[in-house]
């Protein structure tokens, strides 16, 4: 790689493209930034960034016996995410322990539990691919599982749309005109941990949590409109997953770690432009002008 | 004897009893109200009130007891949209990204297809619901952007849009100005003359004298329950707010 080589904007975007991994990387990275743009804006409405946090640990062992059983990873990874939603429910409900105290204790209970196995058990499992994410070096069967599962949960979505709306809103209006409060939540459960399975191959399990709940966030900065925080959740994920990628390629650095950071960045740029809600507010700056 | 027709009956709860994990939130609560009728539900923080609309919306569940709703079951008249419940202005997310339009067209949901599309007819129930509240100014705001009396009127026409024929009602009155007091006010009278049946929880005395034909003073259990020229009495009310005389609640009576 030469310094002067992306000197130029064409060649900064287009030599990474000659590359068959950078191809796949940058498509892939996508996709699964869509999946968790678009699940983030519901996330980020009710409140769940430590769920988001907790799952996305809690398959951590799924993920290491799934490959230890040749089974599919997202197979063990997504038993393992509703059940420590579950484990977390029940202690919650059988103690006096509160609850953000249970859901620390249960996922790096989880997660602890998956580091210890990935050291017994001798295979070809990376701990590194795992905890930091390896969108570069993703495989052809992981390519057709994560097309299979953002598909899946992209459909999901789309359909309950509404009703999951309603359900971060209202709950109980959501039950008092006889919509199956239970089933949207294990709902959104469900493409929680999906996603999470997805998204620990663009940026490992450590920083999945801020794929799920970043893009929400800046979207919420930028909007007052339910769809049009959903669409630019899903572009602003989708934007750093490409940024992301672009400048680890160039200057060599991690991956998943680039990505994320990528997201915080336009997340503070929001945060301090938004025309209502940043901190300059610049409709009223440049309203100083006129 | 004569026997009771429970389908006269709007509301009938019977002996019902609500705890949370063994805590009890309520107990041996009965309610019988007809059509047209107007109840008013006072009570301490924490007396159960919220509770006792959670009973009968569904929303959580009773331990004991029987709740019918038109004679029969709550989760029929989930089915049926008979139940409308409008929150208090602190229990929902008011920075939420939604518009007017969008809240009041949640109250059709419940009769619409899965995917939630909205029918012409959804479409004129959410228009004329926003016209009786006075809101149709407002339709595309969102509601972190309206006072809150015109959040409270966004969630009354949500209950009107339902075309629900219980409407329970959680602090209507509470931080709204003087305007949105005078349209719930009248709303209360097309309601009662429509024949719905209304359930309001509320901490203004005055409120109660002024609309309730009856009132249910409770205490984690029913103190008194009956006509409010009635029941609504210093003795019953001082025995609901645990011994605090009603003098030192609202002034003297004149």
């Amino acid at each position: 790689m030469e310094l002067c080589s992306f000197l130029t904007l064409d060649s900064f975007i287009t030599d990474p493209l000659t590359h068959d991994f950078m191809r796949k990387a940058l498509l892939m990275s996508s996709l699964v930034a869509a999946v968790c743009g678009f699940l983030s804006s519901y996330l980020t409405l009710k409140g769940w960034a430590l769920m988001g946090d907790a799952v996305s640990h809690s398959v951590m062992p799924g993920v290491v016996v799934a490959y230890a059983l040749g089974l599919p990873f997202s197979l063990g990874a997504f038993i393992f995410g509703v059940g420590s939603v579950a484990l977390i429910g029940f202690i919650k409900q059988k103690s006096r322990v509160k609850e953000d105290t249970v859901i620390g204790l249960v996922f790096t209970g989880f997660f602890a539990l998956g580091i210890v196995l990935v050291s017994k058990i001798k295979s070809n499992i990376d701990l590194h691919s795992i905890l930091f994410g390896s969108p570069l070096g993703i495989s052809l069967s992981d390519v057709k599982q994560t097309i299979f599962i953002s598909l899946l949960v992209v459909i999901l979505l789309s359909i309950f749309r509404k009703d999951l709306m309603l359900y971060c809103f209202d709950p109980r209006h959501a039950k008092t005109v006889g919509i199956n409060v239970f089933f949207l939540h294990y709902l959104l459960l469900t493409c929680l941990s999906l996603a999470a399975v997805v998204g620990l191959q663009s940026v490992g399990i450590i920083l999945v949590v801020a794929m799920l709940i970043t893009p929400g966030a800046t979207a919420y900065l930028l909007t007052d409109k339910f769809d049009n925080m959903t669409v630019i959740s899903v572009l602003s994920a989708i934007i750093s997953s490409l940024i992301g990628i672009y400048v680890s390629f160039w200057f060599d650095l991690e991956t998943g770690g680039s990505i994320v950071l990528a997201q915080t960045f336009i997340f503070l740029f929001a945060f301090l432009f938004a025309p209502r809600y940043g901190i300059f507010k610049l409709k009223k700056l440049f309203a100083g002008y006129k | 004897m004569e026997s009771i027709n429970y389908q006269n009956f709007r509301i009938d709860a019977e002996n019902i009893c609500v705890d949370y994990n063994g805590k009890v939130a309520l107990y041996d609560a009965n309610l019988r109200l007809k059509p047209g009728q107007i109840c008013g539900l006072v009570g301490m923080n924490g007396a159960g009130k919220t509770t006792f609309f959670n009973a009968l919306t569904g929303f959580v569940n009773i331990s004991k007891g029987k709740i019918r709703i038109n004679g029969e079951s709550v989760r029929s008249a989930q089915k049926d949209q008979t139940i409308a419940y409008v929150p208090q202005n602190e229990g929902i997310d008011s920075q939420f990204p939604i518009s007017v339009w969008d809240v009041v067209m949640m109250g059709r949901y419940g009769s619409m297809n899965i995917f939630r599309c909205p029918r012409e007819s959804d479409v004129q129930a959410v228009k004329d619901a926003i016209e009786r509240v006075d809101l149709t100014d407002h339709l595309s705001t969102p509601i972190g952007n309206l006072s809150g009396g015109q959040r409270k009127r966004t969630f009354l026409a949500r209950a009107i849009a339902q075309r629900a024929s219980i409407l329970l009602l959680d602090e209507p009155f509470s931080g709204v100005d003087i305007r949105t007091e005078k349209l719930i006010s009248e709303l209360f009278i097309q309601f009662k003359n429509e024949g719905k049946t209304i359930l309001l929880s509320t901490h203004d005395m005055i409120h109660v004298r002024e609309f309730c034909d009856l009132v249910l003073l409770i205490n984690k259990t029913v103190v008194a329950y009956g006509e409010t020229s009635e029941v609504f009495t210093p003795e019953n009310i001082t025995t609901t707010f645990g011994g605090i005389s009603p003098d030192f609640l609202f002034g003297p009576e004149s």
